[in-house]
């Protein structure tokens, strides 16, 4: 059996990552419902608002489905899909799911103008890559827990982090034609 | 490691992030959290919604700097205010002030009846309405990182932003069959810039995302645009001028989520108060539609 990724498509770049799993041969399935992440072997949180995933998460009763999941399947988000997995924040908007012990500041670069594209250098599984990373409105990582390895940096600040199986990044991978994060994260799937 | 702001990559990075989500007109900070509330992906700040500028007539211009900084303050979601086509002052103001889209729109009072700005000198990304895909060519040649069908804004009628989708997206379709040979010709005959009718012609797609604007009024209307292939709707009188604007900005931001599904659909729908009224399009004479600006 093939396996298949999920990457939770109620609102944001979805579509960029599902092209980029495709391309590297994944089957791949958008979740709007609770029944669609059901056999899946890991899901993405994709970027976007994270005010509007935050609600739609509830409304679309999808909250616990991905916190059952997160138990054995690793989960990747990038930038709003990061605020997503962090600590809970004294920041009432997004109700977050706490899988990655990490505080976050939303929008800690600023605002648009300050969006910028950059090259990081990213260190895991004793492998060391360059890698092109776009920052939108993105998130600053403020504080990592002790279970948190930290897989690259702007400065001494952590831009990609890694808690047992699950992935977060205040970039955007999937806008770039570099599938090195993508892969990282597909190799902690169950096999 | 050298860091790149302003980027035309970094432009439509954010149009990438506010697919699958509904922008809403507000002109105060109440209604801006109202709108976030919602579940909006973004603000349009403006000091009168488009089918007040209609009933009010005069000159349409850029927001006062108060009132975007108000809505700025009151919301963390991305903040968009308009600016008159061709009017690059108010865009530079616009900058300044740290905006994160411009709309260089037709809903204002043109500042320039031959030129639009060349937004590829600004930082901030631009979004600009178009009717056709000429148009919305000749808009990305000039630097848009986002375009949104045109419609007809403040008139609560879909009419024009289906007839306007219908145009951009047929003519894709049209190109992606022809013969290479054919394209210099077709890009004569749209108006648009060669390689950007050759890049059309091979991706099957415009090179930025496509919205849609101008006259969404329901949870129906955004379900209609998404299947017709916008990839987010602006919503612009919808709201404010309906009986419920909370309810309602939710339920077109859960109907554009879930907009091929008819029984989710039905139960977003259900229990709306009043939608705005409308306007028929026989009610507003040729020389009053704000889509015929725009070159």
């Amino acid at each position: 059996m093939v396996a298949i990724i999920g990457v939770l498509a109620l609102q944001g770049d979805f579509t960029r990552h599902e092209e980029m799993l495709r391309s590297l041969g994944y089957k791949v399935r958008a979740v709007r419902y609770p029944t669609e992440l059901e056999d899946l072997a890991g899901l993405i949180i994709p970027g976007g608002e994270s005010t509007t995933i935050s609600k739609q998460l509830d409304a679309g009763g999808l909250r616990e489905g991905i916190l059952a999941l997160s138990r054995t399947r690793p989960v990747m988000g990038t930038c709003a899909g990061l605020i997503l997995m962090a600590r809970m924040s004294s920041d009432t908007r997004v109700n977050s799911l706490s899988l990655l012990d990490v505080a976050v500041s939303r929008n800690g670069w600023g605002r648009q103008v300050h969006s910028f594209t950059t090259s990081i250098t990213m260190q895991a599984n004793r492998h060391q890559d360059t890698i092109p990373a776009v920052f939108i409105r993105a998130p600053r990582i403020e504080d990592v827990g002790p279970e948190v390895e930290v897989l690259a940096r702007i400065g001494d600040e952590p831009v990609l982090v890694r808690q047992g199986f699950h992935l977060g990044a205040t970039f955007h991978p999937e806008l770039t034609q570099n599938a090195l994060v993508h892969e990282l994260f597909l190799s902690a799937l169950p096999i | 490691m050298a860091v790149e702001k302003g980027s035309f990559e970094v432009k439509v990075g954010l149009a990438e992030m506010l697919k699958g989500g509904v922008i809403m007109d507000v002109t105060t900070a109440e209604q801006a959290k109202i709108a976030e509330d919602a579940g909006a992906v973004a603000v349009m700040a403006l000091e009168r919604i488009p089918a007040d500028i209609r009933k009010d007539g005069g000159i349409a211009r850029m927001s006062n700097p108060e009132i975007i900084r108000a809505i700025q303050k009151a919301v963390s979601i991305p903040v968009m205010a308009k600016c008159r086509i061709g009017h690059f002052a108010e865009a530079q103001i616009l900058e300044a002030l740290e905006v994160d889209f411009i709309d260089e729109s037709e809903v204002l009072t043109p500042a320039d009846e031959e030129n639009h700005i060349y937004k590829h000198d600004f930082k901030v990304p631009f979004v600009c309405g178009a009717r056709d895909l000429g148009e919305a060519l000749r808009r990305v040649g000039e630097g848009a990182a986002l375009i949104r069908t045109k419609g007809e804004a403040g008139s609560g009628n879909i009419v024009e932003a289906v007839r306007h989708m219908r145009s951009i997206q047929s003519a894709i379709h049209g190109l992606t069959v022809l013969d290479r040979t054919q394209l210099m010709a077709d890009s004569k005959q749209l108006g648009a810039p060669f390689t950007l009718v050759e890049q059309v012609a091979k991706i099957g797609k415009l090179p930025v995302p496509n919205f849609s604007a101008g006259g969404i009024a329901t949870p129906a209307d955004a379900a209609l645009m998404m299947q017709l292939g916008a990839q987010a709707v602006f919503v612009g009188s919808g709201i404010f001028k309906s009986e419920d604007p909370a309810a309602r900005a939710q339920a077109i931001v859960e109907a554009t989520t879930y907009y091929n599904d008819p029984e989710k659909l039905a139960h977003i729908s259900a229990g709306l108060k009043a939608a705005m009224r409308g306007l028929d399009m026989s009610e507003i004479p040729p020389e009053e539609r704000l889509q015929e600006r725009g070159w």
